[in-house]
C-alpha cells in the first residue's frame, strides 16, 4: 500500500487519445518527495532540449503535492509543470484552491498530458472513468465560464475544473490556467495548455487518501493548527500590516494600501507616487472593495481567507486573490474600482495578473515615445481606461498590434525594435516582475532574484525579515519565539544587522551568510512545492507553522518513510540542482542571472559577482553556475552527469 | 415512559463566517476511519458543505436520519435572493442522492456528534473549523427514555430497505458460516 500519495499518475496522449494508468516508482518519493521534485524528473527524463514548447512533445503535467488530499492543512497546491514558451526553460507555476486534492481522492497523483489534439477537447477524470470530450461548443469562452459550463453538462456540482480562456487558445505567452479561487499563471503554462488544444481539465474522486501512522500525523496536524490559531493572536509586531499575518499577502480583507500604492511603481514600472497615499483616496478605495467584496475564501483544508469573491455591478462574478487588485490599478495609473473591473475581464480571458498590466503599460509608453503610432494601433480609444480595455482585447485575440504584445514585453520589443527593449526594463530571463525599483542593492534578494528558477520572486518571499530592525530590543523581541530558524546562528545573524553603517547593506549580510539565507528560504520552497503546501503557511511568511523541524516528522508519519532533518534537506537540493540541470541544459548561463538592470539603484558589480560565485559553490555547481559532476554523483543524480557530460556541457 | 436526563448536543452553523475550505469534511472521514485518522476522503464525511462559490453558497450541512423512501415531493429555497438546490438543507441519507452514502458500499451516513471513549471536548468538525463557522453547545434536558437504534442496526436495515430482509438474512448466514 501507498501512503499520502496515490501511486498512480494517469498518462495522456492527446494525439492519440491513448488513456493508461501508470504505476510510479517508490523509489522516487525518497529522492524526489512529489509534486515539483518528480515533475521535474519526468521533465528530465523525457524531455530532450531539442524539444520545442510547442511541440506535440513537450510534456504537460498537472501533479498534486505529496501531502494533498492528507489532513495535512493547507495541502493543497497543484504544480503545472512543462518547458515554458515565454522563457524555453522550465515552467513551473502552482495553485491552490481543491483540484489537487480531488486529483488524489479520483486515485492519481499526477496528470501527464502529450501529444496536440487536432479539435478542441477537454479531459474528465471520474475516478477510474477518463474521457477526452469534445469542447468544440467551449471554443472562446471564459475561463470562469467555461468551469461552470463543464460542471454543468456533466452534471457534477462537486467537480474541480481547470480550464484556459481565450489568451491560453490563443497561445497568449503569459495565458494562465483558471480554477476555482486559484490560478496557474507565470511563463505561458495557460498557452502550452492551448497548444495542445486542451480547453480543460475537469476531476471528480470518492476515494480514499491513506496515511502510513496516522496518530503521529493527527499530531503533528494538530500542531500546525494550533499554531496558526496562536499567529492570528499574535501577529508580528513593529511589522507593515502586510507582514503581520500568514497566508498569501491578505490583500482582500486589508484596504489600507499606503504601502503598495506609495512604494511600488506605477505605470510601466516607472513612477513613484510617495504622496499618492490620502485620505480621501482611502475612504474611496475603502468603500469601492467593500462593496465588490462579496465573501472571503479560501482553499482546500486550510483556515486562512487569502481570497475572495468580487462581484463588480453589472459585470459576472469572480475570485480574487492576493496582488491583482492593484497590478491593473497601477500599471494603468487609475483607481481601484477600474482595477476590479479589468481584473474580471482578465480573469475570463486567463492571463498573468503581473504581466499582463505590463505588457499594457509597455505598449502605451511606447506610443508617448513614438515608437509605436496610431498607425501601429488603429481604432485605439482615446481615453486611458478604454485604452487599457482595447489594449487587453488585442492581446487575448493576437490582432494587430496584440499579436506581437501578446508574447511579452521581451519578445515583443525584439519585434518592434526602434530602441523598444530599453522600455522592457522589469524583466528577469524574460518575464515580467513585481513593479517594484529600490534604493541600495540587498545580498539576499539579489541572489533569490537572481538565481531562482522559478523566476519569480517577491519582494517579501521568505522568512528573514527583508529588513533589519532599528532598536536591539525589537531584535531580540523578535527572535525570542522564533522556533523556525535552521539554527540558532540565524538569530545571531538577524540580530547583528544593522539599518546602516557597519553591519548593513550590502555587504552585510556577507555572501556566506547570504548563501546560507537563501539556501533556507529555497529549502522551505522546494519543500513546499514537492509536498503541495501553501506557501503562505511556510515559506512565504514571516513565523509559519511549517518549518524545518516539523516537516521531516509529518513527511515521515504522512507517507512511512523515514526522513530527518537532513535527509530532507538534501531531498530539497536535489530538486533544486535538478531543475537546474534541465535548465542549463536548454542553454541557461551566467549571464543571465541577473536582476532587472535598474531593480536597485544602487549596484556593486565586484559584491554581485562574488555573491554568485560563493552561492554557486555552495550549491556545488561551478563558478558558470553548472552542476558538477562530483556534486551529481553524490546527490543521486548520476544520470544528469553522464547527460551532461555527453552533451559536453561538464 | 420514564423521563431521564438526556444531554442535547447542538452544532449552529454560521454560514456567513464559512470561507468554504472543507476542512470539516476531511477531519470528520478522517476521524470515522479504521483505524482512527488512517484514511481520509470527503465522501465519507457525515458533514457537506453545499458549495456554489460563484453564486456565494456555503451550506454545511449535517447528515441526519436515513430514510428507505424519498419524499412525496422536493423543496427549494430562495433566501436573500440565493437560490439553493432542490433539497438542499436536507439532512436525510436518502435514496434519490448519493449524498450521505458511502461511495463503496451505499451505507447511509449519519452524525454522531463525534462519539468517543474518552469523550472529545467538542465534535471534531467544530475543533477544525477555527473560523467559527461551527459552534458547539452542550445543554440538559429531561426528556421521555427512548430507545436506540445503533448504527449497525440502521445499516442492515437500509440494506434490507435496497435487496429484501430475506436475502440480507441469506447472507449473513453464508458470511457467518464462512467464517
Ligand atoms: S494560506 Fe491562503 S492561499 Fe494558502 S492555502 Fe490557505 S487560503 Fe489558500
Ligand atoms: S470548516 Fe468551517 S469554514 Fe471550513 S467549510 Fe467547514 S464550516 Fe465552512
Ligand atoms: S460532529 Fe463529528 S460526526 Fe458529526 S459531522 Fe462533525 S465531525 Fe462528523
Amino acid at each position: 500500500m501507498r501512503y499520502a500519495e496515490t501511486g498512480y499518475y494517469l498518462e495522456v496522449d492527446l494525439s492519440t487519445g491513448s488513456i493508461e494508468r501508470v504505476e510510479s516508482d517508490p523509489k522516487w518519493t525518497e529522492l524526489y518527495m512529489g509534486g515539483l521534485g518528480t515533475n521535474a524528473k519526468i521533465l528530465w527524463d523525457r524531455v530532450p532540449p531539442e524539444i520545442e514548447p510547442f511541440s506535440p512533445d513537450n510534456l504537460f503535467i498537472l501533479s498534486a503535492g505529496l501531502l494533498c488530499g492528507t489532513l495535512a492543512p493547507g495541502a493543497n497546491r497543484t504544480i503545472v509543470s512543462t518547458i515554458s514558451p515565454q522563457t524555453g526553460l522550465m515552467a513551473f507555476s502552482m495553485m491552490g484552491g481543491f483540484f489537487a486534492p480531488e486529483l488524489k481522492y479520483a486515485g492519481y497523483d499526477k496528470v501527464i498530458i502529450r501529444g496536440k489534439s487536432d479539435k478542441l477537447v477537454y479531459l474528465y477524470i471520474n475516478n477510474d472513468k477518463v474521457e477526452i470530450r469534445d469542447a468544440s461548443h467551449l471554443k472562446g469562452k471564459g475561463a470562469v465560464e467555461t468551469q461552470e459550463l463543464i460542471k454543468q453538462e456533466l452534471n457534477e456540482p462537486k467537480a474541480h475544473v481547470a480550464a484556459i480562456g481565450l489568451a491560453g487558445e490563443n497561445k497568449v505567452l503569459f495565458a494562465s490556467i483558471e480554477q476555482g479561487r486559484s490560478s496557474c499563471s507565470r511563463a505561458g503554462i495557460g498557452a502550452v495548455m492551448g497548444d495542445k488544444g486542451l480547453k480543460a481539465v475537469a476531476v471528480r474522486g470518492t476515494k480514499d487518501v491513506n496515511v502510513a501512522r496516522p496518530a503521529d500525523f493527527i499530531k503533528e496536524c494538530n500542531g500546525v493548527l494550533n499554531y496558526i490559531k496562536y499567529r492570528a493572536d499574535h501577529p508580528i509586531k513593529n511589522m507593515e500590516a502586510i507582514f503581520q499575518n500568514l497566508g498569501s499577502p491578505q490583500e482582500m480583507a486589508i484596504v489600507d494600501e499606503k504601502w503598495h500604492t506609495a512604494g511600488f511603481m506605477w505605470g510601466n514600472v516607472r513612477t513613484r507616487r510617495k504622496d499618492f497615499w490620502t485620505e480621501e483616496v482611502e475612504e474611496q478605495w475603502k468603500s469601492v472593495q467593500e462593496s465588490v467584496r462579496t465573501r472571503l475564501i479560501s482553499c482546500y483544508n486550510c483556515p486562512m481567507k487569502c481570497g475572495a469573491l468580487i462581484s463588480v455591478p453589472e459585470s459576472p462574478r469572480y475570485m480574487m486573490k492576493c496582488f491583482s487588485k492593484l497590478t491593473y490599478t497601477m500599471a494603468a495609473y487609475s483607481d481601484l474600482a477600474f482595477g476590479f473591473k479589468i481584473a474580471q475581464m482578465a480573469t475570463e480571458y486567463g492571463v498573468d495578473g503581473f504581466s499582463c498590466p505590463q505588457v499594457m503599460a509597455f505598449a502605451l509608453e511606447l506610443y508617448e515615445a513614438g515608437i509605436l503610432t496610431d498607425e501601429d494601433l488603429p481604432g485605439m480609444p482615446s481615453d486611458n481606461e478604454g485604452r487599457h480595455y482595447w489594449l487587453l482585447d488585442r492581446i487575448v485575440r493576437r490582432e494587430g498590434i496584440g499579436d506581437i504584445l501578446a508574447d511579452g514585453t521581451y519578445w515583443a520589443a525584439k519585434k518592434i525594435g526602434k530602441g523598444a527593449e530599453e522600455y522592457a526594463h522589469n524583466n528577469i530571463k524574460k518575464i515580467e516582475q513585481l513593479p517594484l525599483k529600490l534604493g541600495m542593492l540587498n545580498p539576499v534578494y539579489f541572489l533569490m532574484y537572481s538565481t531562482g528558477e522559478k523566476i519569480n520572486i517577491t519582494q517579501i518571499e521568505g522568512q528573514f525579515p527583508q529588513e533589519p530592525f532599528s532598536t536591539m530590543e525589537a531584535r531580540e523581541e523578535f527572535v525570542s519565539d522564533w522556533i523556525q530558524v535552521p539554527d540558532e546562528k540565524f538569530k545571531k545573524y538577524f540580530l547583528e544587522w544593522n539599518p546602516r553603517g557597519e553591519n548593513s547593506n550590502p555587504f552585510y549580510p556577507t555572501p556566506e551568510i547570504a548563501t546560507e539565507l537563501v539556501d533556507w528560504m529555497e529549502r522551505m520552497h522546494y519543500i513546499d512545492d514537492a509536498l503541495g503546501v501553501c506557501a503562505g503557511l511556510s515559506s512565504f511568511p514571516l513565523k509559519p507553522p511549517y518549518h524545518i523541524h516539523n516537516y521531516p516528522r509529518i513527511f515521515s508519519a504522512g507517507t512511512g518513510i523515514d526522513m530527518d532533518e537532513e535527509s530532507i534537506t538534501l531531498a530539497a537540493r536535489r530538486n533544486r540542482t535538478l531543475i537546474r540541470a534541465v535548465n542549463v541544459r536548454r542553454g541557461m548561463t551566467r549571464a543571465d542571472e541577473k536582476p532587472p538592470e535598474d531593480h536597485w539603484r544602487k549596484r556593486f558589480p565586484d559584491l554581485e559577482n562574488t555573491l554568485l560565485d560563493v552561492y554557486y559553490k555552495f550549491r556545488g555547481w561551478d563558478e558558470r553556475g553548472i552542476p558538477t559532476k562530483e556534486y551529481l554523483q553524490e546527490i543521486d543524480l548520476g544520470f544528469v552527469a553522464e547527460d551532461l557530460e555527453k552533451r559536453g556541457i561538464i | 415512559m420514564a423521563k431521564v436526563k438526556k444531554i442535547i448536543k447542538t452544532i449552529t452553523v454560521d454560514v456567513e463566517k464559512c470561507n468554504g475550505c472543507r476542512a470539516c469534511e476531511a477531519i470528520c472521514s478522517a476521524f470515522h476511519a479504521e483505524p482512527k485518522y488512517s484514511t481520509i476522503n470527503p465522501e465519507r464525511s457525515r458533514i457537506r458543505v453545499m458549495r456554489h462559490p460563484l453564486k456565494d453558497i456555503y451550506l454545511p450541512v449535517y447528515a441526519g436520519e436515513y430514510t428507505p423512501a424519498e419524499c412525496m415531493g422536493r423543496d427549494k429555497y430562495i433566501i436573500e435572493g440565493k437560490e439553493y438546490d432542490e433539497c438542499g438543507f436536507c439532512r436525510a441519507a436518502c435514496p434519490s442522492r448519493t449524498l450521505f452514502h458511502e461511495p463503496d458500499s451505499g451505507l447511509p451516513l449519519k452524525c454522531d456528534m463525534c462519539e468517543d471513549d474518552p469523550p472529545q471536548e467538542k465534535p471534531l468538525c467544530v475543533q477544525w473549523c477555527i473560523n467559527d463557522a461551527l459552534i458547539y453547545e452542550e445543554r440538559e434536558e429531561e426528556v421521555e427514555e427512548d430507545v436506540q437504534i445503533d448504527d449497525i442496526e440502521i445499516g442492515i436495515k437500509s440494506l434490507a430497505d435496497k435487496y429484501g430482509i430475506d436475502k440480507v438474512v441469506e447472507t449473513l448466514t453464508r458470511m457467518s458460516q464462512k467464517s
